[in-house]
C-alpha cells in the first residue's frame, strides 16, 4: 500500500550528526577523491611543453621567422598563432613564454613556502607573547596590498632582472602561508600525540621533523598549488603593465601588452597568450581544490 | 545587547583603529625605505634631465630637503604623511592631495558598486548551490566559477572590451563620461551616459568577485546546513525556506569577514580594469605615475591603499562582531 | 509456537483503518536503509512497536543498533542517502505519517510530536537568543503575535525550572550552562504540549547531577501534560527511573520488549542479560566486570540467522540457520530468541 517514501533532501541532519551510528559509513564520494587526476595531468602536460619548448616551437622566438618581414600576420597554417609587430612567430613565443611564466611562479612560490613555513612554525611552537607579536606583524604586512607594493618596487627600480623578480614575488607572498602554518602548528602542538612524544623525551628539532612537519605537508602542497596559480596570474598582470618580465624575453603577459595597442587589428596577440594563462591558472586551481578535498582539509577556499 | 557585550564591540573598534594607524605608519616607513634604497630620488625625473644645470639640481634638492641626513628626512616624511601632505605629483603637476581627492572617489565608486554586487550575487548563488549539492546545476555553476576565478582580471576586461566595444560596438570603450557631449546633455541623458560607461568595468570586477564569493559561500552554507541546529529547526516544523534562511544567516558570518578582507583583491582588480577601460581613478593615475617616474604619487598610492585595506578589515571585524553574538564578549 | 501479530488493529469502519482505542503511535515493519559505498546499510530492519497515550517507552541499545535512526524516521528527518523503505508504516494520532505531504508533516513536527536532541550546544542556533528559538515554534504553528509568543516562551522557561526567565530568554546558547541549555531544548519541545515527545539520549552529554535534574523535569512535565515519551538511552539507570515499557534493540531489530519490572527481573534475551550483568553493582566485592565479548557487526553485513549469535554464550545450531522471530515470554513480554522455545540449550554462566 505505501509507496517508497523519498525523504526530502537536506533534512538538516547529516550522517555525521547521527551520533556515531552511521558516521563510519558515510558514503565517501569516491569520485570526488579522484578529481585531482585530470588537473594534475594537465599540469604535467604544461610542464612538459615548457621543458620541451625548444623542440616543439616551429620557429625561434627571438628572430623574425621570415626575413621577408612578414609582420602582424593573422593566424595561418604557417603561423598558427600569427606573428607580432617584429615578425616573430607568436606560437613559438607563447611556448617559450611558458617556460618563463611557469618557472618564475614555481621558484617564487618555493621561496614563499620556505619563508612562510619558518616564520609560522616558529610562531606556533614558541607561542606566548612572541607569537602574538609575530602575528601582529603579519597582520600589518597583510594590510599592505601586494600589487601596490610590487608596483612601487618595479617603478622605483626599473627593468628588474628575472632573479630579482622572483625574489620580489617570493618575499611578498609568504604571509598567508605563515598564518596557516602557525595555526596548524599550534593545533598540532596541543594534540595528545605530541604530549606523549614529549613525555618520552623527544624534543626540539626531532619533534619538529618527525612529529609536526609531516602533518604540514598536505597543507603546504595545497597552498603551494594555489599560490602558483595566483603567481602566474600576477606575473602576467605585471608583465602586461610593462613592469614584470621585460621584452624581448617572452612572457604571456608582455605578449598581451604588445597586443593591447591594436586590439581589434591584432587580436591574436591578446587571445592566445591569454588562453594559455587561463589554462595554466585553471589547471593549478582545479588541482589545488581537488587536493584539498583529497586530503580532507577543512579550509574554506582561500 | 547587554552592557558588557557592547563594550566588547567598542573595545574591538578601538584596537582595530589603533592597528590601522600603525599600518599607515608602517606603509609610510616602507615607502620611505624603498625610496632611499632605489636608484635616484623623487625628483630625479625632472632634476636629472640633461638640460638642467648642476647648481639648479643641487638647489632643488636642497629645497626639497633631499640633502639632509636620512633620519631628519624620515621624521619630516612621517610628519607630512600625518598631516596629509603627500607631496607634489610631477605627472599631474599638482599636489598629490588634489590628485587623490579627484581620482579616489571614482575608484571607490567602481569598487563599492562591484563589491556590493559581488556580495549580493555571490552569496545568493553560493547558498543556492548548497541547497542542491551534487546536482548537475551545482556542478555546472562550480565549474564556471572556477573558470572565471582563473581568468586573469585584465584579460577578462580586455575580452569584454573587445566584444562589446569593437566587435559589437554597443558600449563605450573608455572613460567615465562622454567628454565631448556630457556637458550639453539633459540630466537624464547624463545619468544614462554615466551608466553606459560604468557597465563594462563594473561587469569585469563583479564577475570575478561573484565567482569568489559564490565559491566561499557554497562551502560555508554546506557546513551550516550540516549543523545540528538545522535538524532541530526542521524538527520544530519550520518550512524548508525558513530552515535555509537560518543556515544562510550563519553561513554569512565567514563571508562578511571575507568581504572585509577583499579590499586588496579589489584594489588589484581596479588597477587593471581602470587601465583597460581608461577609467579616471587612482589606479590609472598610479600607472601613469609609474611611467613618468612620479615617485610621490606612487608612494602616496601605497599609503592610501594600505589605509583602505586596514579600514576594510576593521569594518569587517566590527560587522562580524555585531552579527555573531559569540564574538561580542571577547 | 506463537507468531507475532500485527500491532495495529484495523477497523474497516474507521478512516485509514484507525479506531479510537488504538495506540497513539504505531510503527510497523519499519525499515531504514542507507546507501553507502560499502553497500546497503540496513540501519533499522523490521522494527514494530506501539506507544499508548501517556506511556513512557525506553529504547535501549549500544551505538550502532539503530535506535537514533528509528527515532529520526518518526519525524522523517532521515538525511540522504538514507531512506525509509516501502512496507514501513508509521501511524500517529490517526495519521499515516509516511504518506503525509510536506505541509501536513510540518504541522505535526514541533506541535504534536517533538524531539529533544542529545547535544544542546550544537542543536541550538548560536546566533539567536533562546527566547527567540522557543517563540519561533509558537509563531510557526499558531497565530500568536510576537509578543504573545515571547510571553509563552518566557513562561515555558519558568516551567522548566530556569530562574529569571525573562532575562534568560534574551541570552544566547553559549551564555548558558549545559544543563540550562538542555532545559531550553525541553522547553522548545514542550511549549505546544505535543502528545508525543522523542528524547534522544537527553542526558548523555550532561554531568551526573544535572542528569538527575533533567530526568526529574521530564517526569514532572509528563505528569503535568500527559504526554507520551519515547526515551532513547544506553543507560539502564535511566530506564529504571523513567520507563513503563522497554524495547531493547540490537543490530537494527528489537530483540526484547517488556514492561520495565519484567525486564529487570526476568530478562530473557542473552543480550539483555549481558547488558544487565555489565552494570557494576555496589554490593559486589572484587571480581571482574562482566562484558559482552565481541562487537556489533556492520550494518551492511548482518549475519544470517540470529544476529547476536557470535557474541551469545548460549548459541546453538539453530541460531545459525534460523533467524528468530519475536515470541511471547510473558504478559506483554517478547524476546527474539530461540531459547524461549528451546530453553534446554541455555548454558550455565560461570561468574
Amino acid at each position: 500500500m505505501t509507496t517508497p517514501v523519498r525523504v526530502p533532501d537536506l533534512s538538516g541532519a547529516s550522517l555525521a550528526s547521527l551520533s556515531g551510528e552511521m558516521r563510519s559509513m558515510s558514503p565517501v564520494v569516491s569520485s570526488r577523491q579522484r578529481r585531482w587526476r585530470v588537473p594534475f595531468l594537465f599540469i604535467v602536460l604544461l610542464a612538459t611543453v615548457a621543458v620541451f619548448a625548444p623542440a616543439l616551437a616551429p620557429y625561434s622566438p627571438d628572430i623574425p621567422a621570415n626575413y621577408d618581414a612578414i609582420q602582424n600576420l593573422a593566424p595561418s597554417r604557417a603561423h598558427p598563432f600569427g606573428t607580432d609587430g617584429l615578425g616573430r612567430d607568436v606560437l613559438s613565443r607563447v611556448l617559450f613564454a611558458s617556460r618563463i611564466s611557469l618557472s618564475l611562479a614555481f621558484a617564487s612560490v618555493l621561496l614563499s613556502l620556505v619563508l612562510g613555513t619558518s616564520y609560522g612554525a616558529i610562531a606556533g611552537l614558541v607561542g606566548g607573547g612572541i607569537d602574538r607579536w609575530l602575528m601582529r606583524g603579519l597582520d600589518v604586512a597583510l594590510s599592505i596590498p601586494r600589487l601596490l607594493l610590487l608596483l612601487a618596487v618595479t617603478a622605483f627600480w626599473e627593468n628588474l632582472p628575472l632573479t630579482a623578480l622572483i625574489m620580489l614575488l617570493g618575499t611578498t607572498g609568504w604571509f598567508d602561508v605563515a598564518r596557516l602554518v602557525r595555526g596548524e602548528v599550534q593545533r598540532l602542538a596541543q594534540q595528545d600525540f605530541v604530549t606523549a612524544a614529549r613525555a618520552t623525551g623527544v624534543r626540539g628539532a626531532r619533534m619538529l621533523r618527525v612529529h609536526v612537519l609531516p602533518h604540514l605537508v598536505p597543507l603546504l602542497i595545497v597552498n603551494a598549488t594555489l599560490s602558483v596559480a595566483a603567481t602566474i596570474a600576477l606575473e602576467a598582470g605585471l608583465s602586461y603593465l610593462g613592469l614584470g618580465v621585460q621584452p624581448p624575453t617572452p612572457s604571456w603577459g608582455n605578449i598581451m601588452a604588445e597586443g593591447s595597442g591594436g586590439m581589434a587589428s591584432q587580436w591574436w596577440l591578446s587571445v592566445f597568450p591569454g588562453m594559455a594563462t587561463v589554462i595554466a591558472v585553471l589547471a593549478c586551481h582545479a588541482l589545488g581544490d581537488a587536493l584539498r578535498d583529497r586530503f580532507a582539509l577543512d579550509q574554506v577556499p582561500a | 545587547m547587554g552592557e558588557a557585550a557592547s563594550q566588547g564591540v567598542v573595545a574591538r573598534l578601538i584596537s582595530r583603529a589603533v592597528q590601522s594607524v600603525f599600518v599607515v605608519f608602517v606603509a609610510a616607513s616602507l615607502t620611505f625605505l624603498l625610496l632611499q634604497l632605489a636608484p635616484g630620488d623623487p625628483i630625479s625625473a625632472i632634476a636629472d634631465a640633461s638640460n638642467v644645470p648642476t647648481e639648479v639640481r643641487a638647489q632643488w634638492r636642497a629645497q626639497q630637503g633631499f640633502d639632509q641626513p636620512v633620519a631628519t628626512q624620515y621624521v619630516r616624511w612621517i610628519g607630512n604623511v600625518a598631516r596629509g601632505q603627500l607631496g607634489h605629483s610631477t605627472s599631474q603637476q599638482r599636489p598629490v592631495r588634489a590628485v587623490i581627492a579627484d581620482r579616489l572617489p571614482n575608484t571607490l565608486l567602481l569598487m563599492g558598486l562591484a563589491l556590493g554586487a559581488s556580495l549580493l550575487f555571490g552569496a545568493s548563488l553560493g547558498a543556492w548551490q548548497a541547497t542542491r549539492t551534487g546536482s548537475a546545476a551545482d556542478r555546472a555553476v562550480s565549474f564556471t566559477s572556477l573558470v572565471l576565478y582563473s581568468v586573469p582580471e585584465f584579460w577578462f576586461a580586455l575580452m569584454l572590451l573587445f566584444v562589446f566595444s569593437y566587435w559589437i560596438p554597443v558600449l563605450p570603450a573608455t572613460g567615465m563620461i562622454d567628454v565631448a557631449m556630457h556637458g550639453s546633455m539633459s540630466s537624464g541623458a547624463r545619468l544614462w551616459d554615466r551608466l553606459r560607461h560604468l557597465v563594462l568595468p563594473w561587469t569585469a570586477l563583479t564577475v570575478m568577485g561573484t565567482a569568489i564569493f559564490a565559491r566561499y559561500q557554497r562551502v560555508a552554507m554546506r557546513d551550516a546546513l550540516s549543523e545540528q541546529f538545522v535538524r532541530t529547526a526542521r524538527a520544530k516544523g519550520l518550512t524548508t525556506w525558513s530552515v535555509y534562511w537560518h543556515a544562510f544567516r550563519t553561513a554569512l558570518l565567514p563571508t562578511i569577514t571575507l568581504a572585509g578582507l577583499f579590499f586588496p583583491a579589489l584594489l588589484t582588480g581596479a588597477v587593471f580594469v581602470e587601465r583597460v577601460f581608461g577609467w579616471p581613478g587612482m589606479g590609472s593615475a598610479l600607472l601613469t605615475a609609474i611611467n613618468s617616474r612620479d615617485y610621490a604619487l606612487v608612494s602616496a598610492s601605497v599609503i592610501v591603499g594600505s589605509a583602505m585595506t586596514a579600514l576594510g578589515s576593521l569594518f569587517a571585524d566590527v560587522l562580524r562582531a555585531l552579527a555573531d553574538p559569540r564574538l561580542r564578549r571577547v | 509456537m506463537t507468531v507475532s501479530r500485527p500491532l495495529v488493529k484495523t477497523d474497516p469502519a474507521a478512516p485509514n483503518g484507525w479506531a479510537p482505542n488504538d495506540p497513539l503511535l504505531a510503527v510497523q515493519s519499519l525499515r531504514v536503509t542507507f546507501d553507502t559505498t560499502r553497500g546497503l546499510a540496513r540501519a533499522v530492519d523490521g522494527v514494530s512497536f506501539t506507544i499508548a497515550a501517556g506511556e513512557t517507552v525506553c529504547v535501549v541499545g549500544e551505538s550502532g543498533c539503530g535506535k537514533s535512526v528509528a527515532a529520526l524516521s518518526l519525524l522523517r528527518l532521515i538525511p540522504a542517502p538514507g531512506r525509509i523503505e516501502s512496507g514501513s508504516e508509521i501511524h500517529f494520532d490517526g495519521m499515516n505519517l509516511l504518506t503525509l505531504n510536506e505541509e501536513a508533516l510540518r504541522s505535526v513536527r514541533g506541535r504534536r510530536m517533538s524531539m529533544i536532541f542529545q547535544e544542546p550546544m550544537t542543536a541550538l542556533n548560536p546566533v539567536l537568543t533562546v527566547g527567540e528559538q522557543i517563540a519561533e515554534v509558537v509563531r510557526v504553528h499558531t497565530k500568536a503575535s510576537r509578543r504573545e509568543a515571547w510571553a509563552q516562551a518566557v513562561s515555558m522557561l519558568r516551567e522548566v525550572g530556569i530562574a529569571d526567565p525573562d532575562v534568560r530568554a534574551t541570552e544566547y546558547p553559549h551564555q548558558l550552562s549545559g544543563g540550562m541549555r538542555q532545559r531550553v531544548m525541553i522547553a522548545m519541545a514542550l511549549v505546544l504540549e505535543p502528545r508525543l515527545v522523542i528524547a534522544d539520549e537527553p542526558t548523555t552529554a550532561l554531568d551526573v547531577t544535572i542528569q538527575a535534574q533533567i530526568l526529574e523535569l521530564l517526569r514532572a512535565q509528563r505528569d503535568r501534560t500527559g504526554l507520551a515519551l519515547l526515551l532513547i538511552t544506553h543507560d539502564l539507570g535511566v530506564v529504571a527511573e523513567m520507563a513503563s515499557r522497554v524495547l531493547v534493540m540490537y543490530a537494527g531489530q528489537i530483540v526484547e520488549e517488556a514492561p520495565v519490572g519484567a525486564l529487570f527481573a526476568t530478562a530473557t534475551h542473552p543480550y539483555t542479560e549481558g547488558l544487565l550483568a555489565a552494570v557494576p553493582r555496589l554490593d559486589q566485592i572484587g571480581g571482574r566486570l562482566r562484558t559482552i565479548p565481541g562487537t556489533v557487526p556492520a550494518a551492511t553485513d548482518w549475519p544470517t540467522g540470529c544476529r547476536f549469535r557470535a557474541r551469545c554464550p548460549h548459541a546453538f545450531a539453530r541460531c545459525e540457520t534460523d533467524a528468530p522471530e519475536l515470541v511471547q515470554v510473558g504478559p506483554s513480554h517478547r524476546a527474539r530468541c530461540h531459547l524461549v522455545q528451546e530453553p534446554s540449550h541455555r548454558k550455565a554462566i560461570t561468574p
